[in-house]
């Protein structure tokens, strides 16, 4: 066979089952584009920003767990793909950028549109290569799929100069497709070690995350709490985990939990943590995290392990493989003192939600969409009070339903995810819970949500300010509201409008209720807007940096 | 005066590959006090050898540099290394 490195690496792409790339073109990876231009199986979404084709493939990514693909041109196409591969790097999101870069022989010239992608991105992916000769793209192709699914995922760039696209290349045959490497094998001593630890505990409490999610073992996890009866809490990234409702789930744990699951890890015995990295957000003081805890660890990143807390008892492995191992060793129990404690604490200590019945409040509404999209909903959020309050309430029953940057906490996350979600499920319902702020980020991206009628519903609150900031000067900064209130409105319904999306006003509407069913009914992609007020605080929050035991508000007054 | 390790790697030889590993510890604020690099077997891979401090940080650097694709081997001498007392003698 005889190809061009374009053609190879868009053929590798398919022999790799990618079906929709995100990006947009420049004079260095216009090669690429042209092959791409041949290609029946490959359908390409033309973004309006960078970043916002980084967040597609993220979308894409966190809903089917596979390696997706964006496509960027040098220099300013790269460096504006940053952001949405750092968040990915923080996440452990399994997402390739390719970018194009200026004829090797150009390479450290100041040419025109030349940046040091692959120095730029060294600290912010799992791996990168700058790309050689065509021939390379042979190995390096599947390898960054492999790179990017394997172990603890996570993205990975390929930069590949344009003679490196134009060169022409004689092979025998198309390499093997990356696949993720085997998990590695348990250690059966250290499994039997934590099984005696739980079995053993009083007030056992699993703590799930991010891990679980990824390497698809909620199911698994879900066993291992019913069968020791193990009240569960999860991270921002564990949410989906143990279904909402379910009597041992305690909810999200850290800076905005209800006061109940924060109270009950401050009790409890033994934490068992899968999948997470004790992120500050989640443990708060680190000193004072579960202060009368042993701590199990399970993960399969080796440099997680004793990271931030020293480990009594660590399991090194893919959480899937030691949740399975681990089950056959869990003591059928009840546990009856500590989850009727558990009770008791959810009754004095409640999730208090303001305006649960409003569906024009900033809670009401994410719990009327939520009755209204039902359960196969995919749920996307920007970054802010929205993000924490769909954290907080939101009915969440299943895993790869929730999509939101977690790690990095990146506003402009949300649009773009939810329209790589659509992409990804177009059987399933996308709604993504905007702030005002967050969504001019991206806001470009709605024209995209028009040109290809995806039909994402964006929710969005707009209380005029940037929410959580203001809460924090309000509580920490002698409520000197800095930058963080803006002194005239935007008119969202008009914006909108005139990137072509539909748009309903749940603000001057008779049948607020009503008018969103109707919305959130519509074929394709709609705008929401929902005018709220800036002085309503997420509760219960923790100062950065204090002990989770100190929550600031949602207090139960009886 | 503070301890000192040295750590041997073995890595796949490209340019980049010292960028990934000196980043590393510079992006973690630990200093690298000495570094050695030579290609091994007509180039297709190096050994690179890292002086530093031995401070509590150490276990959590040698995972992370154990996490970089391009490392494939990485070994620890806790009581030094000749490499670096052979360069020594140049730095006098
Ligand atoms: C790119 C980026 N810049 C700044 C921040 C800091 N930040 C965190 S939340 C927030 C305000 C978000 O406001 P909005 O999207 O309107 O949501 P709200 O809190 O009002 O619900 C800001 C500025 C961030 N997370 N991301």
């Amino acid at each position: 066979m005889k190809m061009s490195g374009a053609e190879i690496t868009i053929k590798l792409l398919e022999r790799q089952g990618v079906r929709t790339i995100a990006g947009i073109p420049g004079g260095a990876n216009l090669p690429l584009y042209d092959a791409l231009g041949q290609s029946g199986n490959i359908k390409h979404i033309l973004t309006r920003h960078e970043q916002g084709a980084g967040f597609i493939a993220q979308g894409m990514a966190r809903v089917t767990g596979k390696p997706a693909v964006f496509f960027a041109t040098s220099g300013p196409g790269a460096t504006n793909t940053l952001t949405a591969i750092a968040d990915a790097k923080l996440d452990s999101i399994p997402i390739i950028c390719i970018t194009g870069q200026v004829p090797l022989s150009m390479i450290g010239t100041d040419a025109f549109q030349e940046v040091d992608t692959y120095g730029l991105s060294v600290p912010i992916t799992k791996h990168n290569f700058l790309v050689r000769s065509a021939e390379d793209l042979l190995k390096v192709i599947p390898d960054a799929f492999r790179i990017a699914a394997s172990g603890r995922p996570g993205p990975v760039v390929i930069d590949v100069p344009k003679d490196v696209q134009m060169a022409m290349v004689e092979f025998d045959q198309w390499p093997e497709p990356g696949v993720p490497d085997a998990t590695p094998e348990l250690f059966h001593g250290e499994i039997e070690h934590a099984a005696s630890m739980i079995n053993r505990a009083e007030k056992p409490i699993l703590y799930l995350g991010g891990g679980v999610i990824q390497s698809d073992s909620a199911s698994q996890a879900l066993a291992v709490a019913e069968k020791g009866a193990i009240p569960s809490v999860m991270t921002l990234m564990g949410l989906g985990t143990i279904p909402t409702g379910h009597p041992l789930n305690l909810g999200m744990l850290g800076m905005h939990a209800a006061r109940y699951t924060n109270l009950a890890l401050e009790e409890c015995d033994l934490l068992i943590a899968v999948g997470v990295r004790f992120d500050d957000r989640a443990t708060g003081k680190v000193s004072e995290f579960c202060p009368n805890a042993k701590i199990i660890h399970m993960d399969i990143d080796p440099s997680e392990l004793d990271k931030i807390k020293t480990a009594h008892a660590s399991v090194r492995g893919d959480v899937a493989d030691v949740l399975k191992a681990l089950l056959p060793h869990i003591e059928r129990q009840s546990r009856t003192e500590w989850n009727s404690r558990i009770e008791a604490l959810k009754a004095a200590h409640p999730m208090i939600v303001p305006g649960a019945d409003d569906p024009t409040s900033p809670y009401g509404v994410i719990l009327k969409a939520a009755e209204l999209v039902g359960d196969q909903a995919i749920v996307c959020t920007d970054v802010g009070q929205h993000q924490m309050r769909t954290a907080q309430v939101y009915p969440f029953t299943q895993p790869r339903h929730w999509l939101t940057s977690g790690g990095l906490g990146t506003m402009g996350f949300g649009m773009p995810a939810a329209l790589g979600a659509a992409l990804a499920a177009p059987d399933k319902p996308v709604i993504c819970f905007s702030g005002d702020g967050s969504i001019m980020m991206n806001i470009q991206d709605l024209a995209t949500a028009m040109e290809y009628d995806i039909p994402v519903k964006i929710i969005l609150t707009n209380n005029n300010a940037l929410g959580l900031v203001r809460q924090q000067q309000d509580l920490f900064y002698g409520k000197r509201y800095v930058a963080s209130d803006y002194c005239k409105c935007v008119d969202f319904m008009k914006i909108a409008d005139g990137f072509g999306i539909r748009t309903f006003d749940l603000g001057n509407c008779e049948d607020p209720e009503g008018t969103l069913a109707q919305a959130l009914a519509e074929p394709g992609p709609a705008l929401i807007h929902v005018p709220i007020s800036p002085d309503e605080p997420v509760y219960p929050m923790v100062a950065p940096g204090a002990a989770n035991s100190q929550m600031i508000g949602g207090e139960n007054h009886v | 005066m503070c301890k000192q390790t040295v750590i041997e790697l073995s890595v796949n030889n490209h340019p980049g590959v010292m960028s990934h590993i000196c980043g590393l510890f510079a992006r973690r604020a630990y200093n690298v006090e000495g570094i050695a690099c030579m290609p091994v077997n007509g180039g297709g891979t190096s050994k690179i050898w890292l002086l530093v401090d031995a401070d509590d940080r150490l276990d959590q650097m040698i995972k992370q540099v154990d996490k970089l694709e391009d490392v494939l081997i990485v070994e620890r001498y806790d009581s030094g290394h000749p490499v670096f007392a052979k360069m020594a003698e140049f730095v006098q």
